[in-house]
């Protein structure tokens, strides 16, 4: 395989990463949002690889290979035993206005091609277009989480965040030190259980995962 | 050597707080552990301040002025934390608001946060930092929704969302560091390390550097508490366990200021230019008149006193936006008083709310009837954080005042007009609590006296009287971070 | 041995007319084979054809000069698309003077046409088809011109020749721009032939229905031609996604032997072609009419992701 080919195939894959981020924020069911995510891993720890592969850093793989079995299996398994438990999989959505989310998302696209382009040019490895796709990734995911109200896909929004970090640090730099991957991948670990546990106790507390029920706190006059 | 047991300490001391659970001994455990990682500090402090900077642990940590006196407060504010928190839980426990497992959880927590603001302070490596701060967070948002009350799950559930994000702009910010560091440093591990960065920032490519700190100014400002950014932070202070209130406050507000301060300083270097210190005193300005004002508004009295942390973080802010050796030696002078008052404040709100089973500001009355060390510790307290002197918070304030007056005449009268708004809006606020009749709701209590007083002393011993080997050590600092 | 590009351009025509009702009965067999019924014969779109052009005209009375003249115009149009559509060969003369816009722009005349004349005899049914096409229409041509665009980005031409050509060789499918262009293709290509997610052919339910409504009260060759122009229309996008995507294998040059290797090439195509059409089919429901703008509002979408990703990652 030779680096222009590998690049062209990490273009893909970017593009795939970026598609699958609006899908995400399209779709209502949650269940097809949460096969969404476990594809956006996928596609970003083959990038991984491959990015490994024209690097030539072996750490990258070790990288994938952690990408793939916590964004590709063990987060969307902990959701889904989640959304199984919580009985939450009928649960509607109201997704306000997707066509305009959509254009929301385009222009965020837009902006964030526009805030890296100073420093593709300064880039010289071949994977250097990708970091507009990597803050657009990170883009989208926030708007998810701003725009949903269930518990769920805003964490799934986060992760999405999360994916799109990755997605900058692997191709954009040609992956981060090990130690800095694994401590952030730990941490996400963490974060997933502490989430699992919220959504036992809102669950129980709110009896539902709507997160627009808890507006309590806010300023009284 | 110091440096590994003061890391090592609360981690150890967390896994024993774990095993042992709510014994009667846990919280021994846990003034012991915080208290050994205390005597770590001040040996690392001592070692510091006689030989200067030191690399330790294969390049991974670095010590130098500026984290070791943030890393003895931490230690510090811990053990007196740790030491009201005795008497604060076991009152918890008895009105039967807290079970056996959430006092374990409790403890075991503590400590883990703890270790993460230690790590964070002493990792030289940036991406560590990072992975300290989120550390930080995660360990304490469950404590946060420890009563299960639904607003203490909203607060967490708020603190958990709000600051996830932030602290994920701040990692995007972070790659874009080592985006720029790679060029000059090469791949690898060496290319994050804090040290290395400095030696070579005037060679970064400052396009990347601006970019990477707006990400990181918006990140980790989430953490400080800055507005726009601030939405999680009265809540989560409001909502949690007072004691965590009071490190929130006093402890993890600094470390993530903290972090802002080392970027800003590469950031700097690099560009060469006045910008990020200008993104920097926007935002401290900013926040210092949204949260004095909104000071006015408040009936919970965390709520309030959470707002007075926004204030004096923005303070603090602003004067490390503002640089030159006057404001900064300002902002680490107030950092330093802010977080030993603030905790002190924190630790006699946690009493008065338990004396009158309410936060609700309408209902705490009397204080000083009631209990003399609670009520005068709040005034005194409140007394100190407005700035009034002869309190420490005065010295850094007037400090910081006088170098804006210089540097920056412009921004002055909003300065001033933002600490007069406080100044007003918290003694309407307090005298009312401290005053008056005792109501015959309230009931009595042991008060944990040593914390309040330790504070309270320190803070006027700062005002009065500067020790040499302080001011020596923030010039210091001021010099590592000019 | 060369071929004169006029006798090309011909022999398109040619297999564009009898080759359209053809891969329309082909797709009804692969459908019907699908779920398990006896499929019609590959011809019987071409008998339906000629049975339909040797019955009367029943013309309802208030009938203007535009219902009879609609049938004509429709089946010109397309006939004169699928002059410039490559279909066997990039080299043809017509191709020179219309470029993608006005082949979107032809499909745009037979549409306005048809909607008039479903509202000219003034029922019910034929207002109602005319206003549902309509509004599918309007947001389908943008999503349609900018995923032609983001091919033409890559290409930097807008003559369908041209970007054959360049796609053709060497330029991949593995370019992200053409992958989402492809994409947003085949979701307009089912909205704009009235396949099954947006619109049944197959039925006459009056709720659902949104081309046949338009097309109602014809009959005798108006309804011959109106069918024809239909079958040529579903062929023409099958030929221009195949074309554009999927290029190898058309004649670029005016060699016999690639002209003659070039309609084998198409066959395999349209067989695997009508193969996914009727996965598509099948595997989907038809879905409400209310969410057809969401339908087409991401077909807009990755259209314009094609557009920025090739400034972005190209």
């Amino acid at each position: 395989m030779s680096t222009q080919l590998a690049a062209q195939i990490n273009s893909l894959l970017a593009a795939f990463i970026l598609l699958t981020a609006f899908a995400m924020l399209a779709q209502r069911k949650k269940l097809a949002i949460l096969h969404l995510f476990a594809w956006q891993g996928l596609f970003l720890s083959v990038s991984t690889a491959i990015v490994g592969f024209v690097a030539k850093s072996h750490h990258l793989y070790i990288s994938s290979l952690l990408t793939l079995t916590l964004k590709v299996v063990v987060l969307p398994y902990i959701l889904h035993v989640l959304i199984r438990k919580l009985k939450i999989r009928k649960e509607i959505e109201a997704v306000v206005n997707v066509p305009t989310t959509m254009l929301i998302g385009i222009a965020l696209v837009i902006f964030s091609y526009h805030l890296t382009a100073p420093i593709r040019e300064l880039s010289t490895l071949v994977t250097r277009s990708t970091l507009a796709v990597a803050l657009a990734t990170v883009m989208l995911g926030l708007l998810m989480m701003i725009t949903r109200r269930h518990a769920v896909t805003q964490i799934i929004g986060f992760l999405a965040m999360e994916n799109g970090l990755f997605f900058a640090a692997t191709s954009a730099t040609y992956g981060m030190p090990l130690v800095v991957e694994l401590g952030v991948a730990l941490d996400i670990l963490i974060a997933a259980f502490i989430f699992g546990i919220f959504f036992f106790h809102i669950n129980t507390t709110f009896d539902s995962l709507d997160v627009d029920q808890m507006a309590r706190l806010k300023e009284e006059d | 050597m110091s440096l590994l047991v003061l890391l090592i300490v609360p981690l150890v001391a967390s896994l024993a707080l774990a095993f042992i659970g709510d014994r009667k001994l846990a919280p021994e455990v846990n003034i012991l552990g915080s208290a050994a990682t205390l005597a770590a500090g001040v040996v690392l402090a001592l070692g510091v301040y006689r030989n200067g900077p030191m690399l330790a642990g294969g390049n991974f940590f670095f010590v130098d002025a500026f984290n070791v006196y943030l890393a003895v407060l931490t230690s510090f504010v811990s053990v007196t934390t740790a030491v009201f928190s005795r008497r604060y839980m076991r009152r918890e426990r008895e009105h039967g608001t807290l079970g056996h497992r959430r006092i374990r959880f409790y403890h075991a927590m503590f400590q883990l946060f703890i270790f993460a603001m230690l790590l964070c302070l002493l990792t030289n490596n940036v991406g560590v930092l990072w992975i300290a701060m989120e550390l930080a967070t995660l360990s304490t948002v469950l404590l946060v929704s420890l009563y299960r009350t639904p607003s203490a799950i909203e607060a967490a559930w708020k603190y958990f969302i709000l600051c996830g994000v932030g602290i994920a702009l701040a990692l995007f910010g972070t790659v874009l560091l080592y985006f720029a560091a790679e060029k000059v440093l090469g791949a690898g591990g060496e290319a994050l390390l804090w040290t290395n960065l400095s030696t070579v920032s005037g060679q970064l490519e400052p396009t990347i550097l601006s970019l990477a700190f707006v990400f990181l100014m918006v990140g980790y400002g989430t953490k400080v508490g800055l507005v726009p950014m601030h939405n999680w932070l009265p809540d989560a202070h409001s909502e949690g366990p007072t004691p965590i209130s009071a490190v929130l406050s006093g402890l993890l507000l600094n470390i993530a200021l903290y972090a802002l301060v080392r970027c800003k300083v590469l950031v700097d270097g690099s560009t060469g230019t006045h910008h990020s210190g200008n993104i920097m005193m926007g935002f401290g300005i900013v926040s210092i008149l949204v949260a004095s004002f909104s000071l006015l508004r408040q009936k919970d009295i965390k709520r309030m006193f959470a707002y007075s942390s926004i204030e004096h973080m923005g303070i603090a802010t602003f004067a490390f936006g503002l640089g030159g050796p006057v404001a900064t030696f300002g902002a680490l002078l107030h950092m330093l008083v802010h977080s030993l008052t603030k905790s002190a404040i924190f630790f006699t709100v946690g009493h008065a709310s338990q004396m009158h089973r309410s936060q609700d500001m309408d209902r705490i009355k009397g204080l000083i009837r009631g209990n003399p060390l609670v009520g005068w510790g709040m005034t005194l307290g409140v007394m100190a954080i407005v700035g009034m002197p002869p309190f420490g918070v005065f010295t850094s304030e007037f400090l910081i005042l006088t170098a804006t007056i210089k540097d920056a005449p412009l921004m002055a009268p909003f300065l001033l007009l933002g600490l007069g708004v406080t100044f007003a809006a918290l003694f309407r606020k307090v005298q009312p609590m401290v005053f008056g009749e005792a109501p015959e709701y309230q009931k009595r209590l042991k008060a944990a006296h040593i914390p309040v007083l330790l504070h309270m002393v320190l803070v006027l011993v700062l005002g009065l009287y500067m020790p040499r080997f302080l001011s020596d050590w923030f010039q210091t600092a001021v010099g590592i971070l000019k | 041995m060369k071929i004169h590009p006029f006798l090309i351009e011909m022999v398109q025509i040619a297999v564009l007319l009898f080759a359209a009702p053809l891969f329309a009965g082909w797709v009804k067999m692969v459908k019907c084979w699908s779920q398990g019924r006896t499929a019609p014969s590959l011809f019987q779109p071409v008998r339906d054809i000629r049975k339909l052009l040797s019955k009367d005209v029943v013309l309802a009375e208030n009938a203007s000069w535009i219902f009879r003249f609609t049938p004509y115009l429709v089946f010109g149009v397309t006939v004169l698309a699928g002059g410039i559509i490559p279909i066997i060969s990039t080299d043809l003369p017509l191709a020179a003077t219309a470029d993608v816009i006005a082949l979107v722009a032809l499909f745009a005349i037979a549409r306005f046409f048809t909607a008039l004349a479903g509202m000219d005899i003034g029922t019910a049914f034929g207002g109602m088809g005319s206003s549902r096409e309509m509004t599918i229409a309007s947001l389908a041509e943008p999503a349609m011109l900018m995923a032609i665009f983001a091919v033409s980005l890559a290409s930097k031409s807008t003559s369908l020749s041209q970007m054959v050509l360049v796609v053709s060789q060497g330029y991949s499918i593995l370019q992200p721009s053409l992958a989402f262009a492809l994409l947003a293709f085949i979701l307009i290509a089912l909205a704009e032939t009235g396949r099954v997610p947006v619109d049944n052919p197959a039925t006459h339910l009056e709720l659902t229905m949104i081309h046949e409504a338009m097309v109602l009260e014809y009959s005798g060759r108006h309804l011959a031609l109106i069918e024809w122009a239909k079958m040529m229309k579903l062929f023409l996008f099958v030929v221009l996604g195949i074309s554009a995507f999927f290029p190898w294998g058309i004649a670029v040059n005016d060699d016999l032997a690639g002209i003659l290797a070039a309609p084998a090439y198409l066959v395999m195509k349209l067989g695997l072609a009508a193969v996914g059409l009727v996965l598509i089919e099948t595997g989907l429901a038809k879905m409400r009419i209310f969410r057809v703008t969401e339908f087409l509002g991401s077909a807009f979408l990755f259209a314009t992701l094609g557009m920025l990703s090739f400034f972005i990652l190209e």
